[in-house]
C-alpha cells in the first residue's frame, strides 16, 4: 500500500502555489487597453527590433483603419495570451491522463499478461482525468461566455463578416460545442470510473466476472474513444484555426497524448521502484514501456510529417497558411520539438541496453514531455497570441500550476488501493515477464 | 577431425530450455540446439555470446541513408533540376519534405537485406548448401541438442534422460 509522502505533497503544493501566482501575474498584467497593448508592444520591440521592427513599418504604410484593426487585433492577442497559457498547460495534462486511459483500455481489451502489475499505477494517472476534464471544460464555458477570444468563431461578429465561417456555424455552434464535450468528458469519466471499480471488485472476487465485464467494457471504450477523441481534437484544438483544416489531426493528436500518457506511466512505475513499492515490476517490465515510448514517437513523427509534406507539396494557399504562420514566427518551437519528439527519443531509446536503464528513460521522458507541451503550444498559439507568444512566466506558471495539482491527484490516488491487483487472472505472467 | 557427439531429443521448448540450464549447471559444452522454430532466449541460456547484427543494421541504414541523399541530389537537383510542388528552388535542402519518403525507405530497405545477407553469410548459408541438423525432424516438431562426447557417454546419457529427452543417439561427426 502506498502512503502519499508528505515531501511530495508539500512539493506539489509549492508547484502549484507558485504555478498560481505566475497564472495571476499574467492575468493582472493583461492589457486592458489599444494604448496599453502598443506601449507592451513598444517595449518589447525596443528590446528585440530586427523582423518586429520591420513588421512595424509594413504597417504604418497601410491606411488608418487597417491599423486601428490592426491594434484591435494586437490587444486581443495579448489578452489571450494568459488564457492560452492557462488552456495549453490544462489541455496538456488532462491529455496525459487521457492518453494513459487509452493505453490501460487497451491492455484490458487485449488481455495483455505483462501489464496487469501496472494497472493500478495506469488507474491513478487516469485519476486525474475527473478533475483535469473538469477544468478544460470549465475554461471552454468561459470560451463561450465571451471572457476571452481563443475561438474566433464564437464571436457572431466575426462569423457575420466570414462565408466560411457561416458556412460551418452548423456544427461550431458554441451551445452544440459545449454539449459535444459534455459528452465526450462523460463517456471517458464513465469509463474510467466503471473499469476502476471493476478492476478493484476483482480483487476480492471469487470468479472472473468482474474481469470480462471489464474486458467487453474496454472494448467498447476504445470504439467510442477513438470517435470522440479524433472530434475533441477537431473541437478543442483545430477549431481555434476555423479556416484550416487537417483530416489526420485526430491521430496527430491522439499520437502525442498517447506517448506523453506511457511516458507518465514509466516515469511513476520508475519513482514507485525507487522507494521500494511496486516489488515484482521488473527491468522488463520498464523495457517494453520504453519500446512503446520509442515507438509511439516515431508514430507521432509519422503524422506530423504526414500533415506538413502534403500541404507542403499541393501548396494551397488556405491550406499552407497553417505552416507558413509556424514557420515565420514560431521556427524554434516548431522545429525544436521535431528534434525533442523524435531524434532525441530516437537515438537515446534506440539501443536495447538503454531501454533497461532507469534514469536513461527517465531523462528521456523528460524531454518527450517537454516536447509534447511544444506541441500543444504549436497547435494552439499560432492562433491565439500570433507572433506576440513567448514562454515567459504566465506560460511556466500554468505548467508548473498544472503538474503541482497533477502530482497531488494522481499521487493521492495511487494512495488508496494496494498498488498491486491481487486477482487478476494475468498477474502471474506479468510477474514472471521476462524479455 | 571427426568426434563422436550425442544427440538428445526433445519435444517441448520449456522442457529443453530447463534442460539447456541443468546441463550448463553441469559444466558441459553444448555444441549446438537444432530448433524448428527460435526459442526465446535460448542463446542465453547457452552462454552464446550477444549478437552484433543490430550494429551492422544500424551502419546499413546510415549506408542506406547516405545512397538516398545522394542519389535524389544526382537525379533530382544535379543531372535533370526538377521543379518539385510547383518551387522551383532548385535545392536538395528546400526540397526535402518530397524525398523524406525515398530516405526513409532506403534506409529501411538498406538495413533490413543488408542485414539478411550478413546473417546468411554469418550462418554459412548459401543456395544448394547441404542441411547441417542431424534429423528432419527438427524441421518439425523435435528440439536437438548436441554434445560432443569424451569418454563420457553414459554419463552424459544419464544427466540427458534426466532432464527430459524423449530419444538419445550417438553419431559421428565431422568438424566443418
Amino acid at each position: 500500500m502506498y502512503t502519499f509522502s508528505s515531501r511530495l505533497k508539500i512539493a506539489s503544493i509549492v508547484l502549484m502555489v507558485v504555478g498560481a501566482l505566475g497564472l495571476g501575474y499574467g492575468f493582472i498584467t493583461m492589457p486592458t487597453s489599444v494604448e496599453e497593448a502598443k506601449a507592451m508592444v513598444a517595449s518589447h520591440d525596443d528590446g528585440h527590433g530586427g523582423s518586429h521592427g520591420e513588421e512595424t513599418h509594413a504597417n504604418t504604410d497601410s491606411h488608418g483603419e487597417h491599423d486601428a484593426s490592426h491594434d484591435e487585433h494586437l490587444l486581443h492577442q495579448l489578452q489571450n495570451k494568459p488564457w492560452a497559457a492557462l488552456y495549453v498547460a490544462a489541455f496538456f495534462f488532462f491529455m496525459i491522463a487521457l492518453g494513459t486511459l487509452a493505453f490501460y483500455a487497451v491492455q484490458r481489451a487485449s488481455q495483455a499478461g505483462w501489464a496487469p502489475l501496472l494497472f493500478r499505477v495506469m488507474e491513478g494517472i487516469s485519476a486525474y482525468l475527473v478533475p483535469g476534464g473538469i477544468i478544460v471544460f470549465i475554461i471552454l464555458v468561459l470560451s463561450v461566455m465571451h471572457m476571452n477570444h481563443l475561438f474566433v468563431w464564437m464571436d457572431a461578429d466575426v462569423v457575420a463578416h466570414d462565408k466560411l465561417l457561416q458556412g460551418k456555424a452548423g456544427y461550431l455552434d458554441p451551445i452544440f460545442f459545449l454539449i459535444r464535450a459534455a459528452i465526450f468528458l462523460g463517456g471517458w469519466i464513465l469509463y474510467r470510473e466503471y473499469s476502476r471499480k471493476l478492476s478493484i471488485k476483482q480483487d476480492e472476487s471469487n470468479d472472473n466476472a468482474s474481469f470480462k465485464l471489464n474486458f467487453k467494457i474496454s472494448a467498447a471504450f476504445l470504439v467510442f474513444y477513438l470517435i470522440s477523441e479524433s472530434m475533441m481534437s477537431w473541437d478543442w484544438i483545430m477549431s481555434v484555426d476555423p479556416h484550416w483544416f487537417s483530416t489526420l489531426f485526430g491521430w496527430y493528436v491522439f499520437a502525442s497524448m498517447f506517448v506523453s500518457g506511457i511516458t507518465v506511466i514509466a516515469m511513476v512505475t520508475i519513482y514507485l521502484k525507487s522507494k521500494n513499492y511496486l516489488p515484482d515490476v521488473n527491468d522488463s517490465h520498464i523495457h517494453d514501456l520504453a519500446k512503446f515510448m520509442f515507438g509511439i514517437s516515431i508514430f507521432w513523427t509519422y503524422l506530423w510529417f504526414s500533415q506538413f509534406m502534403l500541404i507542403w507539396y499541393s501548396n494551397i494557399p488556405e491550406e499552407v497558411t497553417y505552416f507558413v504562420t509556424r514557420i515565420e514566427d514560431y521556427k524554434l518551437p516548431f522545429f525544436g520539438m521535431v528534434v525533442m519528439n523524435f531524434v532525441f527519443p530516437f537515438l537515446i531509446l534506440m539501443n536495447s541496453d538503454y531501454k533497461r536503464i532507469n534514469w536513461f528513460v527517465i531523462m528521456a521522458g523528460i524531454v518527450i514531455l517537454a516536447g509534447h507541451y511544444i506541441d500543444i503550444f504549436n497547435m494552439i498559439m499560432p492562433a491565439t497570441v500570433g507572433d506576440q507568444w513567448y514562454i515567459g512566466i504566465p506560460e511556466i506558471g500554468a505548467i508548473l500550476f498544472f503538474a503541482g495539482f497533477f502530482i497531488f491527484w494522481v499521487f493521492r490516488a495511487l494512495g488508496t488501493v494496494p498498488l498491486q491487483p491481487k486477482r487478476n487472472p494475468f498477474i502471474e505472467e506479468s510477474r514472471h515477464f521476462h524479455y | 577431425m571427426a568426434s563422436k557427439v550425442i544427440h538428445a531429443y526433445y519435444n517441448d521448448d520449456d522442457v529443453l530450455m530447463h534442460a539447456v540450464k541443468k546441463i550448463k549447471e553441469a559444466k558441459h559444452h553444448i555444441e549446438e540446439v537444432y530448433c524448428p522454430f527460435p526459442v526465446h532466449g535460448l542463446d542465453k541460456a547457452m552462454g552464446l555470446a550477444p549478437t552484433r547484427i543490430a550494429i551492422t543494421s544500424f551502419m546499413y541504414g546510415c549506408l542506406g541513408l547516405a545512397v538516398s541523399i545522394v542519389m535524389m541530389d544526382y537525379i533530382m537537383i544535379d543531372d535533370w533540376p526538377q521543379d518539385i510542388g510547383g518551387k522551383p528552388s532548385f535545392s536538395y535542402i528546400e526540397n526535402m519534405p518530397a524525398f523524406v519518403p525515398i530516405m526513409f525507405e532506403l534506409t529501411v530497405f538498406f538495413a533490413a537485406h543488408l542485414m539478411v545477407i550478413t546473417f546468411y553469410l554469418r550462418s554459412r548459408l548459401w543456395p544448394f548448401k547441404e542441411a547441417e541438423n542431424p534429423d528432419v525432424r527438427t524441421t518439425d516438431d523435435h528440439f536437438v541438442m548436441e554434445i560432443e562426447i569424451h569418454d563420457n557417454e553414459n554419463e552424459l546419457r544419464n544427466l540427458l534422460l534426466d532432464t527430459g529427452a524423449v530419444e538419445i543417439s550417438i553419431a559421428d561427426k565431422n568438424g566443418h
